[in-house]
Order: C-alpha cells, then sequence, then structure tokens
C-alpha cells in the first residue's frame, strides 16, 4: 500500500514537472533600474497568460551594447529585449530584427496613433517598423520659479530671445559666483536638444550637414551662453551635488531629465519646496523641439517564440501597465492615453515633459550616431574649454563626422549596385 | 633520425596547442588588421574591404592613439621602477637575518597578487573617494586639502599606478626573494672580515649576484605593464578627459565598443611592436653588462 502511494506521488510529482515544462519560456533583457522593476510585473502576466513563464535577465547600462553584439555574434540572442532607440538602426542594419507592422496591424493593444509621432519614429527605420517604444527620455528645463521671478520674469521663457534675456537680467541681478544656468560638459544632450531645433537635417545624403547654417546656430548660441558667463564651464562631476547647488542659488536654470523630477522632489529643502519648476525646452522662435531619447521592445528575428513574446510586448504597452511603471520607476510613458490617468495629470512637474513629447524630434539613424555625438560633445568641450574658434571646430566636426560615415557610404553604393546587377535580390 | 622522432613525439602536443590557440588567432588578427572589419562586415561579408596598411596610417594619425601611448608610456616608465624598487625592498625585509614572522608577512605581502582585481577596485574607491575616502582623511590631518584622486586628470593616473604597483608587486618579491637566497653566505662573511658596512655589501654583492634575476623580472614587469588595461577599466573607464586610456584600453574601445576590430587588431599590432622592441633592447643591455 505504501508502495503504491510513493509511486503515485512520484507520477503526480513528475507530471506536475511536465506542465511546468510545457509553458513556453520568453527569455527577456532588460537593462538597468527598469530591469529590477519589471520583474515585479512579470507574475501579473503568467498570471493571465498560464502557459507562458517570462526569464528575465538583467543587464548593467554598461556592458549592454557589448553583450548585445557578442550574443549576435554567437547566435545567442534573447526574444524580446529592452534596446536603446539609438541602437534600433543599428540592429536593424545587422539584420536581428523582426519587422513588427504586422504584429502591430493585427494587435488591439499597440495602437499607433496613441504614441507621440517623434518617439513612434525612432523605431523606423527605411520605412520598417522594427520597435515599440517602452519609455521615452527627454531633456527640458528645470528652473526657480523664486529666483526667476525676482529677476522680473513672472513664466518661464519661450524663446531663445526670451531666453537670453531672462539670463542676462539674472546673471546682472545676482552677480558673481553664481550662473543663470548649468550644462555639464560631460553631456551631449543638452548642445544636441539645440542642434535638434533647427531645421537643417544633422546628416543628409549620408553625410554629415553639421557646417550648416542651422547647426552653427545652435552651437553659437550653446557657446554663448558660456562666454557671456552666464553658464559655468563645468562637467558635473566637477559640481559636488548638482542638487544642493541647485537649491543653493548657483544657477537658475539646468536642462535634465526625467528622473531629476524625483531627485528634486526629495532634496527640496521645506522652504524651497514649491520654489522650483519644469518648463518645456525654448526654441528659435517659439517652444523648441527636444531629443526623442528612450527605450523600445524589440524582438528578434531569429527568436522562435515571436508570437508568444509579442505577447509580453502588449502587456507592457497597455496604459494601465505602464502607469504602474510610471509610479514605480517614474520613466515617461510613450502613450497618450497613460498620460490621461488621474495620477499623471496631476503632478505638475510632469506637465512640461507631457507637453514636450509632442514636439521629440527622432535624431538621424545612422549605426555610427553614438560616435557621431562624441565626436559633438568633444567639440563644444573644445569650444568652451580649448577656446577652439566655433568655425574651426565646426569644419572639423563635419569632417570627422564625414569621415565616420564613409564606409556607410561605401556600403550603401555597394548594394545599389548590387540591386542593378540582379533586381529581384533586395535590401535586407 | 629515430631520436629526432622522439623529440618531435615530445614537443609535438606543446606545438599543436601553441599553433591552435596561439599561432592561429595571431595570424588572424594580423590579416583581420589589413581589413575594415566591422558592424557592415559582422552583417554581411560581401561588406568587408582589403585596406592594406590603411588602419596603421589612420592610427598614427589619431590624437587619442597618441595621447594613450603617451598615458601607456608614463604608467611604465614610473610604475615599472617603482614596482621593482618596492618589491626588491620587501624581499630584502624579508630576508633579512633579522626578520620575524616571516611565513606570516610572506603570505600576506603576496595576498594582494590573488585577489580579484574588480574586489580591489571597489575597496580602492572608496579609500580614495575625494570626500569621503580614507586616505583624504588622513591628509586633511596633517593639513593638507583632499585630493580628487580619481576625478583629477593630473591625479588619476598616478593612483592607478599605486593600485598596479601594490596589487602586483607581491609576484616579483617572490622571484626576488628565491634570488635572495641563492646567494652563498660566505660572500657576506668574507665581505664582513673585510669590514665592508652593509651598503656596499648591498651594491658589490646582493645586486650583482642578483643580475640574472633583475633582468627576468624587468622583461616581464615592462611587458605586463605596457598591457595595462583592467586597472584602468574597473577604476576610471579611461576618464577623466581620457587621462587613463591605456594603448590596450584604446583598443578595447575600438573593438568592442564601435566594433571596429580591423582597426583594433592593428591597435594590437602596433602594441606588440613596441613591447617586442623595447624587450629586445632590454635583453641587448643586459647580454652586454653580463647580465644574462
Amino acid at each position: 500500500m505504501r508502495l503504491i502511494a510513493v509511486v503515485l506521488c512520484v507520477v503526480i510529482g513528475l507530471t506536475a514537472c511536465r506542465r511546468v515544462d510545457d509553458r513556453v519560456t520568453i527569455r527577456f533583457w532588460a537593462m538597468g533600474r527598469e530591469a529590477e522593476v519589471v520583474g515585479e510585473l512579470i507574475p501579473q502576466f503568467e498570471r493571465e497568460h498560464p502557459g507562458l513563464r517570462v526569464e528575465l535577465q538583467q543587464i548593467p547600462w554598461t556592458a549592454a551594447h557589448e553583450k548585445l553584439l557578442t550574443a549576435y555574434a554567437a547566435d545567442a540572442l534573447p526574444d524580446i529585449c529592452q534596446l536603446g532607440n539609438t541602437w534600433v538602426p543599428e540592429f536593424a542594419e545587422l539584420n536581428a530584427l523582426e519587422p513588427l507592422q504586422p504584429y502591430v496591424d493585427a494587435s488591439g493593444i499597440v495602437d499607433q496613433k496613441d504614441y507621440f509621432e517623434g518617439i513612434w519614429d525612432t523605431n523606423v527605420v527605411d520605412g520598417r517598423l522594427y520597435g515599440v517604444p517602452w519609455y521615452v527620455d527627454t531633456r527640458l528645463m528645470f528652473y526657480r520659479k523664486d529666483l526667476l521671478a525676482a529677476a522680473g520674469y513672472d513664466h518661464p521663457p519661450k524663446t531663445w530671445a526670451e531666453w537670453s534675456a531672462a539670463m542676462t537680467a539674472i546673471k546682472r541681478q545676482r552677480g558673481k559666483d553664481t550662473y543663470a544656468i548649468l550644462l555639464p560638459l560631460n553631456e551631449f544632450e543638452q548642445l544636441l536638444s539645440l542642434a535638434l531645433q533647427q531645421d537643417d537635417p544633422l546628416l543628409r545624403d549620408g553625410r554629415s550637414n553639421l557646417d550648416s547654417p542651422g547647426f552653427r546656430r545652435a552651437l553659437g548660441f550653446y557657446a554663448g551662453m558660456f562666454e557671456q558667463g552666464l553658464a559655468p564651464p563645468m562637467s558635473e562631476t566637477q559640481i559636488s551635488n548638482v542638487w544642493d547647488e541647485f537649491f543653493n542659488g548657483m544657477f537658475v536654470f539646468y536642462v535634465s531629465g526625467p528622473w531629476n523630477i524625483r531627485e528634486f522632489r526629495k532634496r527640496a529643502p521645506a522652504h524651497l519646496k514649491d520654489a522650483w519648476g519644469t518648463a518645456p525646452l525654448p526654441g528659435p522662435d517659439g517652444l523648441g523641439a527636444g531629443i526623442a531619447g528612450g527605450t523600445s521592445l524589440v524582438l528578434f528575428r531569429d527568436s522562435p517564440r515571436k508570437a508568444a513574446a509579442w505577447k509580453f510586448v502588449e502587456f507592457l504597452s497597455r496604459p494601465e501597465i505602464q502607469q504602474k511603471f510610471h509610479a514605480e520607476i517614474g520613466d515617461l510613458p510613450p502613450r497618450r492615453s497613460t498620460w490621461e490617468h488621474p495620477e499623471l495629470r496631476a503632478d505638475p512637474y510632469a506637465a512640461a515633459f507631457r507637453d514636450q513629447l509632442e514636439r521629440v524630434k527622432p535624431t538621424p539613424k545612422v549605426l555610427e550616431w553614438e560616435r557621431v555625438v562624441q565626436e559633438m560633445r568633444l567639440t563644444s568641450e573644445r569650444v568652451v574649454r580649448g577656446g577652439q574658434s566655433q568655425d574651426d571646430a565646426v569644419r572639423a566636426l563635419d569632417a570627422s563626422v564625414d569621415a565616420l560615415l564613409e564606409k556607410r557610404r561605401w556600403v550603401e553604393s555597394q548594394r545599389v549596385a548590387r540591386m542593378k546587377a540582379a533586381p529581384s535580390e533586395s535590401a535586407p | 633520425m629515430k631520436r629526432s622522432l622522439v623529440a618531435w613525439v615530445f614537443v609535438g602536443p606543446a606545438l599543436i596547442v601553441l599553433g591552435v590557440f596561439f599561432g592561429l588567432p595571431v595570424f588572424a588578427a594580423l590579416l583581420l588588421s589589413l581589413t575594415d572589419f566591422d558592424l557592415y562586415a559582422l552583417a554581411d561579408w560581401r561588406n568587408l574591404r582589403f585596406v592594406g596598411f590603411g588602419n596603421y596610417i589612420e592610427l598614427l594619425q589619431t590624437p587619442l592613439f597618441w595621447k594613450s601611448l603617451g598615458n601607456t608610456f608614463y604608467f611604465v616608465i614610473v610604475g615599472v621602477p617603482l614596482s621593482i624598487a618596492v618589491s626588491l625592498g620587501a624581499a630584502l625585509l624579508l630576508n633579512a637575518p633579522v626578520a620575524r614572522f616571516r611565513a606570516f608577512f610572506r603570505t600576506a605581502l603576496f595576498a594582494p597578487v590573488v585577489t580579484t582585481l574588480v574586489a580591489v577596485a571597489v575597496i580602492w574607491r572608496y579609500l580614495f573617494h575625494s570626500s569621503y575616502g580614507l586616505v583624504n582623511w588622513a591628509l586633511g590631518h596633517v593639513g593638507i586639502a583632499p585630493i580628487d584622486w580619481l576625478g583629477d586628470p593630473q591625479w588619476a593616473m598616478p593612483t592607478i599606478i599605486l593600485l598596479a604597483v601594490w596589487k602586483n608587486f607581491g609576484y616579483n618579491m617572490v622571484i626576488f626573494l628565491a634570488g635572495l637566497q641563492a646567494i652563498p653566505q660566505d660572500l657576506y662573511e668574507a665581505a664582513r672580515i673585510d669590514g665592508a658596512s652593509r651598503r656596499r655589501q648591498f651594491w658589490h654583492i646582493t645586486l650583482p649576484m642578483l643580475g640574472p634575476v633583475l633582468m627576468v623580472v624587468g622583461v616581464i614587469t615592462v611587458a605586463g605593464y605596457f598591457q595595462l588595461f583592467a586597472e584602468p577599466y574597473v577604476m576610471t573607464r579611461g576618464d577623466p578627459l581620457q587621462s587613463t586610456v591605456s594603448v590596450l584600453y584604446f583598443m578595447f574601445e575600438e573593438g568592442f565598443r564601435w566594433w571596429n576590430l580591423g582597426r583594433a587588431s592593428a591597435v594590437a599590432f602596433l602594441l606588440f611592436l613596441i613591447i617586442l622592441a623595447i624587450t629586445a633592447a632590454m635583453m641587448r643591455f643586459g647580454r652586454k653588462k653580463g647580465m644574462v
């Protein structure tokens, strides 16, 4: 009798095991802080889809790019991955990503019209959709309301001219050792934001267009703030604590990203609790564009579980899930309907970001882009710190970016030549 | 004939292993350095171009390459003599007749060699933190203003040198210790009878007798220090202002951050040639002085 019981137990145990194995395992790679938080959402997904299991792997941002490329070379990519949206063109070029338009067309959840255009567009490379935006990252202004009011302005500036005037007034009024604005020299995003506000594209026909009047205007405005002493020529590490200095009044404007809402809230001293605000970026004439940063969810072409993985993409794209995610981590949701949630609507600091998201612009979709912005940052540092003339700096930058893109032009010309030789063979 | 066959059988396995795991990759890297292998080539082999010595010529015109070479020379020129001096000093102390707890100190001084660099780096970053670090706290007590060890371009490389010397001196110390113990005691006895001071005994007996050991340690250390990579990788990532970018770190960035494997291989070969030239010069010098 006991023996039968044991045998029964074992059989039951085995079938239980087999039932676990029956579930399809979706391999999901996520990065940084998002990876920690998304883990808390997975149980809900697994409850809703009993046949699916999500295996999450957390990757630190510093190692993410190397790991993805190595995995690509070794055929070890996961089913679904969080990908920085400037990396989408790169992996599309490698032919590693699954085109998603058919999935979106059939989906009742992912609705293109509900997404901010600029951020959706970052996932479209050569007319094909390769990712679904997960969260958005852009830069705008944090500012001290009280100090701006003291300088005679009751609202944040909307144009470059207003901005300049306000900064000059602040500097005149507050004097030495304080500044009107902080633009950390170790970040490229500030100059890039100003450059994106111009009508001239940054690259054109596979060549650098940084020699254009538009980019020169952006660099001129940027460098001018340092020349006039409105901004300190410092990198973030040289300022011991950005938040403390902001509340000490070392500077009035600070161009930064959404994660700082939480930090400023936490660190504001009691008497300055309501003395700070956020505002969209001023543009050359009227409110200007901002960077369409952030990450997307992508499926890899070689994955055998794309249908299951897509279900997880849909789950993470649902407005109420995005809202939960936002509440947990502060990332900006890419869908307008998520922003309708009362908690987001009631947040005065997020409102400026909501407004800015309508005007975010993607950066050029070439796989060399990360190198291009590095060059751009070095150029701005040379002008501000090294005293190089803007004209020399722009021409040097234009030449080096052009050189970076040489291979791309050659590959492009080869592709065209091959298409002409064999019209049936289409480009990937 | 038969004898030579036996010899081949004996060296065969070693030759095969060396050929497959050393010769072949090196040869492949040499070929790679003559191409522009990059992401496009990874996506499609037809995007690979043979560029001859283009990578090398381009590198010699890249400011960051020269900067990294300068940083590496700085590290070698300061680090190697310092490292050898510290290990020789430690070995002399351990070998001194009055030394107590010899086994304990030998192990303790050797310990940094076998610890994991990444774990050590975490501790060092704390020690050298500009506002909370133990080092600045101690300096504060003797009236020295805090130094931004890892954030100041002037101080970052000295900090890396300190870390590297501390981490590696134990290895050379053990080799020196063996060398010291091999010096016959009667030489010192004779010198003492002749009335030679400690210092003269060191200059005229210890150092000359250590000649071959010094040579070996010098060559190994120079070759090793030229390959500086892990210390800046875990401590500073090449910052601040690229002041801790070494040649190998530059190669790593080219190869695995930007995925320009052609250029990265060219960097590796240039470094190989530099190390070869310098160690060959050292060997020649040693031979002239009769140290080898």
